[in-house]
């Protein structure tokens, strides 16, 4: 197997942990790359296409790598009706690229997410895991400067 | 501070996210020899952080909406009368705590402190009975799934303990999928022996031996939580039950973000780590499960309510209604004053629910959405609505999780039900032709509704293609999908009329359908929304807003100190496009 991937084994090698196997690439990489999809395919003893399969199947799997920080927007219900829309326009605004892409210095990348289970502060988005609620225009712009000043 | 036993600080998410952290490594740097501990959420959202300080006598006093700087802190250390809160009398009048007893009162990490209040006591009981008894009781409760079908719990351990089979599987659906729901992370976060507890009892009456709970991955604090009281458990030998010769398995698996992977077989799918998709039924799982062996599986908020309902099962068959007996928890969000959690008995109505305890101002309200994506919407003039099981779907909506999100005079219904389909044609497995393709169809009408193109047989036809899809779905999924466009159009077929007869949106919302317009009578010249509108729409001169630049991003409106800038029906804006009209 790909020495990269050794850690796999920190799960056991029965298909039932396929999806484990998958988020702890993932959690390791912040991507699902090809070459880890050969590795998982070769330690579950899967296909490469059962492995991509059943990947493609849940949204939190990622096949393009992503930015240094990931922006998480909510979109649930309740964030929905407290202005998500205008919160997922402002970061396209803000930083020039849509759901699902990375900016070309590789700092930020933009996923729209069903819920956070903030509810209660809705507008809200999560940068990393970390959660801002009660957003507007002023405080995205804040937060989005925050971290670029960060680098 | 002499009289202060120990300070709570709410650290679930929803605390963290209003910046509970802060506050308490404030606390932890000024209390001195004070304990300070973290604690879950009370179910006050609206007014996190929450501090509670425990006083020597045994009483309590709360903080809201706390500040970590040191002089708010050293004020509630001095425990000075400033952002006190108590429960308003209104609101403490018509809950009712059961489940939620113990819910941000206790420490969720300390197995102890869960013992002293009273935690474990239920198990006992439990485990000095037979397990047949164990499932009459809980039949006799008559507890139903709190997780939106409302099947009787009793029942289905009933014939999960009638098999015989080397292993038998009880799994903890903990992938709260509904947008707008978060009780059953917040009962995780809060008290997660008391949700194991429940567990515990329910391998005991139904003979488990595999314990699962799959929980969503966004949900990491629950799984921390969860995982440091299991392994509590394992060291207090509460895993092994009597007449066992092993210890229970108990796995956390985290879920990988598909909504369908609430349906239960698709869970027991994606357990055995495929692709989540349904199945039909029969054989169900309690027949034949994860690979094959009997399984049951209950929600969260169900297990948390066992230890109440063995304490005394007469006691919650006498709560609620006859059918549906026993607390609900809901969670509040949307357009209202105090979004959060609430318990109370069930057949309370939804106006209580709505106006006395969310706070909402009577007359702001259009609707309420209840079961999320699956469940219906429930105009305001129905709010003497009791709410239980049956009365819900009476009206076609469903009491799904418990996730109410109330929808103000100013959001469009048309709008609101674009969003839901847009939700479920994705979250669509795909396995069936009528929900794959159906609600993909279902989305694209209502797209060309709020884009102002729609035509007067759409809605119509919106209507014969979700009753279609309803019958010819397999799984929940499907059968619901179709319920958030159906119930909008029959209590709000006007707004749907508005939009495909007049290109008219009554709320303004739609943003094809509406202009945005600058009251020159309230403007006061301040200049904010010139130099914040992000694509140079309003001129800095006359302070006109030009629609055909704008991009109703709704910046300005937001910003405006003076609310002097509004939308308006299309047309009625400036539009430099259509010569200045």
């Amino acid at each position: 197997m790909n020495p990269d991937f050794s850690y796999l084994s920190e799960v056991s090698a029965d298909k039932g942990n396929l999806i484990k196997g998958l988020q702890l690439v993932q959690g390791r990489e912040g991507y699902v790359s090809d070459a880890a999809i050969h590795a998982i395919g070769e330690y579950f003893s899967l296909a490469d296409a059962e492995v991509e399969g059943v990947l493609t199947f849940y949204a939190q799997f990622k096949r393009v790598k992503p930015g240094k920080y990931q922006i998480s927007a909510c979109d649930g219900t309740a964030c929905h009706i407290k202005g998500a829309p205008l919160i997922q326009q402002w970061l396209t605004d803000i930083l020039g690229i849509k759901d699902g892409e990375t900016t070309p210095d590789g700092l930020f990348s933009i996923s729209t997410v069903a819920c956070l289970g903030c509810c209660s502060l809705a507008p809200v988005m999560a940068v990393n895991g970390r959660v801002y609620g009660k957003l507007d225009r002023k405080a995205l712009v804040k937060i989005i400067n925050d971290y670029k000043k960060q680098g | 501070m002499a009289d202060i036993k120990r300070i709570k600080v709410g650290t679930a998410s929803c605390g963290l996210a209003a910046g509970a952290g802060a506050v308490l490594s404030s606390f932890q740097r000024l209390a001195g020899e004070i304990p300070v501990v973290e604690v879950g959420c009370i179910g006050h959202c609206y007014c996190e952080p929450i501090v509670e300080v425990e006083l020597k006598d045994g009483s309590s006093v709360f903080y809201a909406s706390v500040k970590p700087d040191d002089a708010s802190i050293g004020d509630i250390l001095n425990l000075t009368d400033k952002g006190r809160f108590t429960v308003p009398a209104e609101r403490a009048a018509l809950e009712k705590l059961c489940v939620t007893r113990l819910a941000g009162r206790i420490n969720p990490k300390d197995i102890e402190e869960y013992r002293a209040n009273g935690g474990f006591g239920s198990l006992k009981k439990a485990c000095g009975h037979t397990p047949a008894e164990v499932v009459e009781m809980v039949k006799k409760s008559g507890l139903r799934g709190r997780g939106g079908a409302g099947f009787s719990t009793g029942m289905k351990w009933s014939f999960l303990a009638a098999k015989n089979a080397p292993e038998k599987i009880l799994i903890m659906n903990a992938d709260e999928g509904d947008p707008g729901a978060f009780m059953d992370r917040s009962m995780m976060e809060s008290v997660p022996f008391q949700v194991l507890e429940g567990m515990l009892i329910g391998a005991y009456a139904t003979g488990a031996t595999k314990l699962f709970i799959y929980c969503r991955a966004e949900y990491p604090l629950a799984i921390k939580h969860l995982t440091i009281a299991i392994e509590a458990i394992r060291k207090a030998g509460l895993d092994r039950l009597p007449g066992r010769e092993k210890p229970l398995e108990i796995t956390i698996k985290e879920g990988a973000g598909a909504f369908v992977c609430g349906e239960e077989t698709a869970m027991i799918a994606s357990l055995e780590g495929k692709r989540g998709q349904p199945r039909f039924r029969p054989p169900f799982p309690t027949d034949s499960g994860w690979n094959t062996f009997p399984t049951a599986i209950n929600n969260v908020e169900t297990f948390a309510n066992i230890p109440v309902v063995i304490a005394d099962p007469e006691a919650f068959a006498a709560l609620g209604t006859p059918k549906s007996t026993g607390t609900k928890i809901f969670a509040l969000a949307g357009d209202l004053k105090n979004p959060g959690l609430a318990e109370v008995p069930m057949g309370i109505t939804l106006g209580d629910i709505v106006y006395k305890i969310g706070g909402a101002t009577p007359g702001s309200v259009k609707a309420v959405q209840t079961g999320g994506p699956s469940g219906g919407c429930i105009p305001a003039d129905k709010f003497d609505v009791k709410v239980d099981y049956d009365s819900l779907k009476e009206l076609g909506a469903i009491m799904g999780s418990g996730g109410l999100i109330v929808i103000g005079n100013d959001r469009c219904m048309v709008e609101t039900a674009r969003y839901f389909l847009d939700f479920t044609h994705r979250e669509s497995c795909g396995k069936c032709t009528f929900c794959r393709v159906g609600t993909m169809r279902m989305w694209e009408t209502l797209e060309r509704i709020v884009a102002g193109k729609g035509q007067e047989s759409d809605i119509d036809f919106l209507e014969d293609l979700g009753n279609k899809i309803r019958k010819g779905s397999l799984c929940a999924l499907g059968q619901t999908a179709p319920g958030p466009a159906l119930s909008t159009i029959r209590y709000f077929r006007n707004e749907y009329e508005a939009h495909v007869r007049d290109g008219y949106c009554p709320a303004n919302q739609c943003k094809a359908l509406s202009d945005v317009k600058l009251d020159h009578d309230k403007c006061v010249k301040c200049r904010l929304c010139v130099k914040n509108c992000p694509v140079g729409a309003i001129s800095g001169d006359t302070f006109v807003v030009d629609n055909a630049k704008c991009t109703r991003c709704n910046t300005c409106i937001e910003m405006c100190p003076k609310k002097a800038i509004s939308r308006v029906k299309k047309g009625e804006g400036f539009n430099s496009a259509n010569g200045g009209k």
